[in-house]
């Protein structure tokens, strides 16, 4: 089937099965390699994206359901990196290997459109999602805090 | 090449110039001298190659020869060579290394080795090219090498003259090469980059979500593959509806691979391969597909039958011993304290969070191959062998890894992929489902260790027997499953006895972070607590007065082989003690977590409770203190934990060191919680991380890591910190609640008190 639905502002039009997941037809058909497949069952959160502002696992998003929506990946999260998030995410040295970071990013950004100076415990509840293999969430923790200080001081 | 004898070519270091202008430095590496003479790999060939490039601009490119898998080695290893060529980290562009076994020796990611390998022939290189560059500004200016110095990229001379590198480009190309093994190395105390926080230099493209990993590889053309096994570990295809399959939309290829005779569960085992447009489609033929398997004698195999082996084992002899010091009966008779335990730790998987993976092109008679890999040397012999190839036609791109664990020291998916694209005429991308990474792993292997121990009158550990039950063949162990005779608390024990007995097992094992220590330190430091509370003593002073009780070695006994196959520097070498254990370091690290976490200073409430342990492996020292609470219904809360580590005189990039710590101390806590891999009729019953529980955000907690410089050469740390942590936590929920745990994971273990 076609659907056409927007991505980090452009619209694009993809012509695959209709149980497709978003996962893999950002992946693998618009080449957005910065979502990443982790366990393909929503349990992991390497795949999250903002679907129309919401964080969503992509890989259980079939794409049938999409038509029209507004999806922002890793990618679309600032236009140059340098996102309050990014920004911390390198301050503090976030990443071992790397590979849950975007989802964190992804699952973080959502929270702190919400809640802009969440508390350990609310970022808690909205991190518990994503799995980091390296176990960096004491940073992630901090540098969530840390840009949220940084929006506060843009202000 | 123009020298042939070995020595010669120890010691080559060239220059020559690159196309377009910068100068490129090129060294053979004696990794022979950056080691101990235990942790040195076999001696090979050394062959030219190169690390550091500098471009007219001033910019310095730096290779990172070992593969990036989290561990920070990407980093670790060009700030050693950039402090000694004295430029400024800012202006140090970091690149992957090719695999080239001729060029880089050595390029695995295992056994925490890169920083004891490379150490001392990382600072060469980068001091070699520094002195070169002095050398060609001496001659420039005439004048004396002793009036040169250098700092950030700049060679100045006593008059005030002052020269760019970048400017000295095309006369240090025909300064004669220095003998690296004498070239003079920097005073540490003038080291600018070694011992500076310096973020991960992927930092920005990871956070940006630039294609970085194995999984992102795309190659014009390229196919999708996947490439399906038999559950039950071994098992074979009698016949398959690959016809069927075939016309499924968007299937190129399905056909069935035949294993490696006899069985590799490693390399090539029996399977069926999709091949299609896309991974989505190929995942959908796969659920359509019908396969009649030869299970074959695994199938009979159970983690319920293994258990009840090895409790028949315990009953019996041992069948062999590992070491026998003093008299281990004699002493339990006349011990005024004795106690007993027996103990079990379940198989695990690594679960990389990154499926494994790998993309591969054959064309020409050639395979060039993209993965991520923690030994790529052994994966392009083994794609050789498997496929019948000479290496010297096969090309291999280290990839980024998300994650490796030691999974990644097992190339059976490069293999696959490489089998696979061979029979294809275009690319091929090879991937695994979650469910496929937790079914096919090499398991950290499930063990049981059978404890008598006494103390004297004095509170002073006096017998000491481990009958170690564990699998393996004859007198083989299987891979990662084996006891080293020289296990601490041999040699501080008088009266000692380490006894084994395995058993036969189809399921796969291999090395995972801290191979061998990652069990053996929860089983050991827990009855090691259990003899300090029978003795009445401090569990802290316990075993300072144990590491202060060293007896006269006996012959020692030889370290445990390494298992056929296993990778080289992944069978746990270093761990738990021997002649290379150092009860002062130990003691220094012990005394110094006691202090960190104000041990004994405060009264916790009943339920409250720390715990403490230490463990020796990978050449680094590590003890750590565990606070957690359990409520009275027996609700586990791990409150903080306090890490010590000494891994020598110098921690090279503190902040990734502080990172790596944290991760291997949690880690540690996530497999104790609640981990486990489950095997019934010859298979893994778990399926993907449901059931195979990695720690979440909620449950981890402070981890504060201090480390104890001492005057030893600097040791690596991906994954020394990793062994105390599960018996610390277990002493602090027997401390806590009065209950020993002596089976893990905790998530089946009642810890409920009144």
């Amino acid at each position: 089937m076609t659907v056409t639905f927007k991505v980090n502002g452009k619209s694009s039009t993809v012509d695959v099965a209709d149980d497709t997941p978003l996962l893999w037809v950002l992946r693998d058909h618009l080449d957005l390699k910065g979502t990443k497949f982790g366990c393909g069952i929503g349990q992991c959160g390497s795949c999250t994206v903002h679907i129309n502002g919401a964080p969503i696992r992509s890989c259980q998003r079939r794409v049938s359901t999409l038509a029209g929506a507004d999806i922002t990946t890793i990618e679309g999260l600032s236009a140059d990196g340098t996102h309050p998030l990014q920004r911390a995410w390198e301050e503090l040295d976030v990443p071992q290997c790397g590979y849950c970071q975007a989802g964190q990013l992804m699952s973080a950004s959502a929270l702190l459109a919400k809640t802009p100076k969440p508390t350990d415990a609310e970022i808690d509840t909205a991190m518990n999602g994503n799995i980091c293999r390296c176990t960096t969430y004491l940073r992630i923790r901090a540098a969530i805090h840390r840009a949220a200080e940084m929006k506060e001081n843009a202000k | 090449m123009t020298t042939s004898s070995r020595l010669d070519r120890r010691n080559f270091f060239k220059v020559s110039s690159i196309i377009g202008g910068g100068i490129m430095f090129a060294a053979y590496i004696d990794t022979l001298d950056a080691a101990t003479a235990w942790a040195a790999e076999p001696a090979g060939e050394f062959a030219p190659n190169a690390f550091i490039k500098i471009f007219p601009d001033g910019m310095v490119s730096i290779v990172a020869k070992n593969p990036e898998i989290g561990q920070g080695v990407k980093n670790m290893l060009p700030m050693i060579i950039a402090d000694e060529l004295d430029v400024e980290w800012k202006n140090v562009r970091v690149e992957q290394g090719m695999f080239d076994m001729l060029v880089y020796q050595n390029q695995g990611a295992g056994g925490s080795m890169a920083t004891p390998l490379s150490w001392l022939p990382m600072r060469r290189v980068g001091a070699a090219a520094r002195a070169m560059l002095v050398t060609a500004a001496a001659k420039t200016w005439a004048v004396p090498e002793s009036e040169c110095s250098t700092s950030a990229g700049v060679v100045s001379h006593t008059s005030g003259k002052k020269l760019k590198y970048q400017q000295l480009i095309d006369a240090a190309a025909t300064v004669p090469a220095p003998d690296l093994a004498t070239v003079k190395l920097k005073d540490p105390k003038d080291f600018k980059i070694i011992g500076t926080s310096q973020h991960g230099v992927d930092n920005h493209l990871v956070v940006t979500g630039k294609p970085l990993y194995g999984i992102d590889t795309v190659l014009p053309g390229m196919l999708y593959a996947c490439f399906h096994k038999c559950p039950v570990f071994g098992g074979k295809v009698v016949s398959a509806n690959v016809d069927e399959i075939k016309l499924m939309p968007g299937i190129k290829h399905a056909f069935v691979v035949d294993g490696l005779t006899p069985l590799q569960l490693n390399a090539l085992v029996s399977g069926v391969a999709i091949v299609g447009d896309s991974w989505w489609q190929v995942q959908t033929a796969r659920k359509k597909l019908n396969v009649t398997w030869d299970e074959g004698p695994t199938a009979a195999q159970s983690s319920a039958g293994f258990a009840a082996k090895s409790l028949e084992l315990s009953k019996q002899p041992a069948q062999r011993s590992l070491r026998k010091d003093g008299d281990f009966d004699g002493a339990m008779k006349s011990a005024a304290k004795t106690a007993e335990g027996a103990y079990f730790y379940p198989f695990l998987s690594h679960a990389p969070l990154e499926p494994q993976n790998t993309t591969a092109h054959f064309k020409d008679g050639k395979l060039e191959i993209w993965s991520p890999t923690q030994q790529p040397q052994s994966g392009s012999r083994l794609v050789a062998a498997s496929l019948g190839m000479k290496e010297s036609d096969i090309t291999l791109h280290i990839s980024r890894s998300g994650g490796g664990f030691g999974r990644r020291l097992s190339n059976d998916y490069m293999v696959e992929a490489a089998c696979i694209a061979k029979q294809v005429p275009v690319p091929v991308k090879v991937l695994w489902t979650r469910e496929d990474d937790i079914q096919h792993d090499f398991y950290r292997p499930a063990g049981w260790h059978y404890f008598s121990g006494g103390v004297d009158a004095a509170g002073k550990l006096v017998a000491w027997r481990d009958h170690f039950v564990s699998f393996g063949e004859g007198n083989s162990f299987a891979a990662s499953a084996s006891l080293n005779g020289a296990e601490f608390p041999a040699g501080f024990v008088p009266n000692l006895a380490l006894d084994a007995s395995v058993m036969s097992s189809g399921v796969p094992t291999g090395a995972m972070r801290a191979p061998g220590s990652n069990g053996i330190a929860f089983a050991t430091q827990s009855f090691i607590d259990e003899l300090a509370h029978a003795a009445g003593k401090d569990p802290v002073q316990f075993r300072l007065d144990l590491l202060s009780n060293a007896t006269p070695a006996p012959a020692p006994a030889a370290p445990a082989a390494p298992p056929p196959g296993a990778a080289p520097g992944a069978g746990g070498r270093g761990g738990g003690g021997g002649p290379r254990f150092d009860a002062v370091r130990a003691r220094g690290v012990v005394a110094m977590v006691a202090e960190k976490s104000g041990w004994g200073k405060t009264t916790l409430p009943k339920g409250t409770g720390m715990g403490v342990a230490f463990h020796f492996s990978h050449m680094g020292y590590f003890a750590e203190v565990v606070q957690a609470t359990v409520s009275k219904a027996g609700v586990l809360k791990v409150d903080k934990v306090w890490v010590v580590g000494d891994i020598g005189s110098q921690i090279i990039n503190p902040i990734h060191a502080e990172n790596q710590s944290q991760g291997a101390a949690l880690d540690g806590i996530a497999q104790a919680l609640g981990q486990e891999i489950t095997i019934d009729k010859g298979r893994t019953v778990n399926t993907n991380l449901q059931t195979f529980p990695l720690l979440r955000m909620r449950q981890s907690c402070p981890v504060e890591v201090s480390f104890l410089k001492t005057d030893n050469p600097p040791t690596g740390l991906g994954e020394p910190a990793l062994p105390p942590v599960i018996p610390a936590l277990c002493n602090a929920i027997f401390a806590a609640t009065g209950k020993r745990v002596r089976t893990l994971p905790l998530s089946k273990q009642d810890l409920s008190w009144t």
